[in-house]
């Protein structure tokens, strides 16, 4: 244990703060998980402050053998940097869209918002297997309770669907991680990813985390359970789910699928294109006749989630750091949209499209945050949606010209639904006299929304600061898959004309420069 | 191994047998007025026993210097780690029973005897070494148990209850005895060492095949793994609740020590033989105990098959054989008995305005509002039973099928470990009920101090902070289950 053990602390924070939630009335109860996820918001601004960009690849590490032969070993690289950062930044955004909405049991519901907190840290930060385990599954118990007893009229379908798929999903990585356990013999997760299981077992392995990361992701066709769970989830409910829940899918896929099963990647690469862009074309078709806004968003979740595994399995820094972006991206712009959907639903109580429109006239400030967070949704450049889906895109055509052909209409797709949705709701006649009378955005809804239309921006002008501190890691990663990479279809003749810079020349002439 | 010794090695059993015949006479001339003083000093001797036990396990004795009685009983850690539980729920049956009876007027001085002298079989049960001294302590500790669960006479649900358990527990005694009948005609000894000595590590004689299998079935029907498991819900549902939580904690414990004694140790050279039955009835009981469970509206009888269920997961340590999987089976048992106890005080707990028990899982709905604490306490035991983390109930899976990992029964491991999600569904229906339902307001009482105690006590242990135990409770349970094992 080096340093100030700034993880544990972000893990402890929002634990005590959950503790203190639970026993005490509402407005306790929410005072207390605002600032104690603003104290964990700080902490990760340290946290990124602090971080060596380049330096070494596990910073902030921290290591205590626990009891029952489990340990309590943390530390991060850039990818969990920013997944960690991406979950401080949501969080007191959650507890500002439930200020209101929540009236019953408060004090329950934010000591289960916090509590998912502490665990989603936890998934980003745990460095020994079976941490992760606990983190990654202990979640199940507070989301749980959140969709079941804060939902929506189908709450408890939704909820019933959600605890299973995932349970199914985790319980087979279980059973993966005791053989890799007793196979390698050490449960921590940086020597794992360093060390070469034999290519059969590969296969099961990779199968058994798959089928976790899938439905966590949540890949077509295991995906059914997200859209029930998002529509009748809470607003700050929806948010985490799409915003860092679904993150917690391709996390897992970059941390083990991709550097500890290398050749099983490789070999089941063409089932998971094929299973992204079913996703991408199916799911966007969805998209676009849904009534329920909220599973509009939902499905279109599903499709961004097709690209990024898409990008993920393209073996190249451009489809890795791509979809790094693209999960960043889709964490804000998501969460974002989702938010927005419970502006108006707040006021109305209908997540019906059909229900409004013309909400351009009476409420303005929210038509314009509502179009940045389309057009991020899109995929617009200026926007972070562009970068990241762009990266990912060119990293596949590197790969499969036809799969890049066929992700490709989901943007086309993506843009028809989205632009459908703003049409209907933003444009148009104000047809309904309650839609008309609502209020545009108060003082608590801009402090929501100018930080998330901020980070779009940002994101999608700048995005060289979330790139750096990923670019060392991603570049380990595809060092360790590139043995394994497949053979591309694009057969490009090089011959006689060298490429102007190579991506690894290039990469580190960036590197230089950010020092 | 002379006399003395003998007497010396078996403090525990003396204790509780000379107490039983004095408390007997005590009852016979106190009557039922007597039954609370007699309830407070049968738990005194449980204590004593316990304390007794102790040093056995704290030392870790184990080898032949733990025999006693010429080989008919074997006083090792092992013997002792079981016999700390056995009297934790029987104690527990103890504390719980006098408010539950007092209800019904119904609080007889034979009660606590009962409970004493099935203890007492069951300590010997987990400490013999012989087919003989094995079938005395089950049925010293059967008896007691069918009379027990008929102890509520004017209750034709208990009455019934106690018939059936006599009539079930009889055939299986039958079964058990013939197996043993069978398993003396191969071997020409009853003992455990000699059997392991007489069966070596060859193949099997059809005979002593046979033997096996009965003796497996008959121990199988005990301990209510499928498909021997019918009897259970009938049981637990018709008995009164102090005796049901009884079943589901110290019967078991001791019938799945008595199990690992016979498979590991006199069977503990014919792995082979039996892996495959222990395989198979560890599959269909979590099976079975996770689809019966689904459509049951009694929350005793849901209990039931959990118990079924979890005997299941405990099998599958059994199934791996090794010192790690019996290692893994003694923490399982002990999250066992506490998820059970915690179940079944809090149902103790539910009673509607007029004292009357409630057993039915629709009218707990939205508990959570009415009685937080009560609904918290079931809601961390559902979540420990289906095995989510952070929860202690994970650990228990967790070693299990570690345990089984490590001894490469992979197909197992995942056969059972996604069975375990089917039982998930039920438990958290039961979550559902409690948090999300609409208050019903039917569980109106209020618990006594002695059940919120234990509550308390079993509720901390499940939660999170149970992983501080394994500080000293892995390392009991690994001597305990050395001391199974004859390491060459």
């Amino acid at each position: 244990m080096t340093g100030f053990p700034i993880l544990s602390l972000m893990l402890a924070v929002p634990l005590v703060g959950a503790g203190v939630s639970l026993i005490s009335g509402r407005d306790t109860a929410r005072m207390v998980a605002l600032i104690a996820t603003l104290v964990d918001l700080a902490l990760g601004v340290v946290l990124w402050n602090r971080y060596d960009i380049g330096g070494a690849q596990w910073q902030f590490q921290e290591h205590a053998e626990l009891f029952a032969g489990f340990s309590w070993k943390l530390g991060i690289d850039g990818i969990a940097l920013l997944l960690i950062a991406l979950t401080v930044f949501l969080m007191p955004i959650c507890i500002g869209a439930s200020w209101n909405a929540i009236e019953k049991r408060a004090g329950e519901y934010y000591a289960a918002f916090l509590l998912m907190e502490t665990l989603m840290i936890g998934v980003f930060a745990a460095q020994d297997l079976f941490l992760f385990y606990i983190m990654f599954e202990a979640g199940l118990i507070p989301m749980y309770l959140i969709i079941g007893i804060w939902g929506g009229a189908e709450r408890i379908y939704a909820s019933y669907k959600f605890f299973l798929y995932t349970l199914l999903g985790s319980v087979l990585m279980l059973i993966a991680m005791f053989w890799m356990a007793n196979e390698a013999g050490t449960t921590d997760i940086p020597t794992l990813m360093q060390y070469d299981f034999a290519g059969p077992a590969q296969t099961w392995l990779f199968l058994a985390f798959f089928a976790s990361f899938a439905v966590k992701m949540p890949m077509w066709p295991v995906h059914t359970w997200l859209p029930d769970a998002h529509v009748q989830a809470p607003t700050a409910g929806s948010v985490i789910l799409a915003g860092v829940l679904l993150k917690m899918g391709g996390y897992g896929i970059i941390r083990f699928s991709l550097p500890m099963f290398p050749i099983a990647s490789a070999h089941f690469a063409p089932l998971v294109w094929g299973l992204s862009i079913a996703a991408v074309v199916i799911t966007s078709l969805i998209a676009l006749v849904q009534h329920d806004m909220k599973k509009l968003i939902a499905y279109s979740s599903v499709a961004h989630m097709g690209i990024v595994t898409v990008g993920l399995f393209a073996f190249n820094r451009q489809g890795l750091e791509g979809s790094v972006i693209i999960m960043l991206s889709h964490g804000i712009v998501a969460g974002a949209l989702f938010l927005a959907v419970g502006v108006i639903y707040d006021r109305l109580h209908t997540r019906e499209i059909a229900r409004y429109g013309g909400l351009a006239i009476n409420m303005p400030y929210y038509a314009l945050f509502f179009l940045v967070f389309t057009m991020a949704s899109i995929g617009l450049p200026g926007t972070s949606g562009f970068v990241g889906e762009f990266l990912s895109l060119v990293g596949i055509y590197r790969q499969s010209s036809v799969i890049a052909l066929i992700s490709t209409t989901g943007i086309i797709l993506g843009a028809a639904y989205m632009l459908y949705l703003y049409r209907r709701v933003v444009f148009g006649v104000q047809a309904h006299a309650d839609a008309a009378a609502m209020p545009d955005l108060d003082g608590r809804e801009w402090a929501m929304m100018v930080p998330l239309a901020a980070a779009v921006l940002w994101m999608g002008v700048y995005p060289e600061s979330f790139l750096a501190p990923m670019r060392k890691d991603i570049g380990t990663l595809e060092a360790r898959v590139a043995m394994a990479r497949p053979k591309g279809d694009a057969n490009v003749k090089t011959a006689g004309r060298a490429p102007a810079a190579t991506t690894a020349a290039l990469g580190a002439a960036q590197l230089k420069g950010v020092k | 191994m002379d006399f003395a010794h003998s007497l010396a090695a078996v403090g525990a059993e003396e204790l509780i047998s000379t107490a039983a015949l004095v408390l007997l006479l005590v009852a016979a001339w106190g009557g039922d007025n007597a039954s609370r003083a007699i309830s407070i000093a049968a738990v005194a001797v449980l204590f004593g026993a316990a304390a007794l036990a102790l040093p056995t396990l704290a030392s870790g004795a184990g080898g032949p210097a733990t025999l006693a009685f010429g080989g008919h009983l074997k006083m090792d850690a092992f013997a002792a780690f079981t016999k700390l539980l056995i009297y934790l729920g029987a104690g527990v049956t103890l504390v719980i029973a006098p408010a539950f009876f007092d209800r019904f007027k119904a609080m007889r001085a034979e009660f606590p005897l009962l409970v004493l002298l099935a203890a007492l079989g069951m300590g010997i049960m987990v400490s013999a070494n012989d087919l003989l001294t094995l079938y005395i302590g089950l049925e010293l500790n059967s008896l007691a148990a069918y009379v027990l669960a008929a102890i509520l006479r004017a209750d034709s649900r208990s009455a019934e209850a106690g018939l059936k358990y006599f009539v079930l527990g009889s055939l299986a005694s039958g079964i058990l005895l013939y197996g043993i009948s069978l398993t003396y005609g191969f071997t020409g000894t009853t003992s455990f060492d000699g059997i392991r000595v007489a069966l070596g590590a060859g193949v099997l004689s059809v005979g002593a095949t046979f033997g096996l299998v009965f003796v497996l079935a008959g121990l199988a029907f005990k301990i209510s793994a499928a498909p021997f498991h019918m009897w259970t819900p009938d049981v637990y549902e018709g008995a009164p609740l102090p005796v049901t939580t009884l079943f589901a904690t110290a019967p078991k414990v001791a019938a799945i020590g008595l199990l690992m004694r016979v498979s590991l140790d006199a069977f503990g050279g014919q792995t082979g033989a039996w892996q495959q039955i222990v395989i198979f009835c560890a599959l269909l009981s979590i099976v079975i105990g996770a689809l019966g469970a689904i459509g049951q509206d009694n929350i005793k009888r849901l209990l039931a098959y959990s118990s079924i269920n979890n005997v299941g997961f405990i099998l599958v340590g059994l199934a791996a054989a090794t010192p790690a999987g019996a290692s893994a089976m003694l923490v399982y048992l002990v999250v066992y008995v506490a998820s059970s106890i915690a179940g079944f005080v809090v149902v103790l707990g539910l009673r509607d305005a007029e004292g009357n028990a409630v057993e039915s899982i629709a009218a707990l709905g939205g508990l959570s509002r009415t009685q937080p604490w009560l609904a918290a306490t079931l809601m961390v035991v559902m979540f420990s039973l289906a095995g989510i983390p952070p929860l202690f109930g994970f650990y228990a899976k967790f070693v299990i099928f570690q345990a089984a990992l490590q001894a490469h029964l992979v197909a197992l491991a995942i056969i059972a470990i996604v069975a375990s999600v089917i039982g998930a569904f039920y438990y958290i229906k039961v979550v559902k009920v409690l948090y999300f339902d609409e208050a019903t307001g039917i569980v109106q009482g209020r618990q006594e101090t002695s059940s919120r105690a234990l509550l308390l006590a079993s509720t901390l242990f499940l939660s999170p902070l149970g992983y501080l135990t394994t500080i000293w409770l892995v390392p009991l349970a690994n001597t305990a289950a050395a001391s199974l094992f004859h390491l060459v």
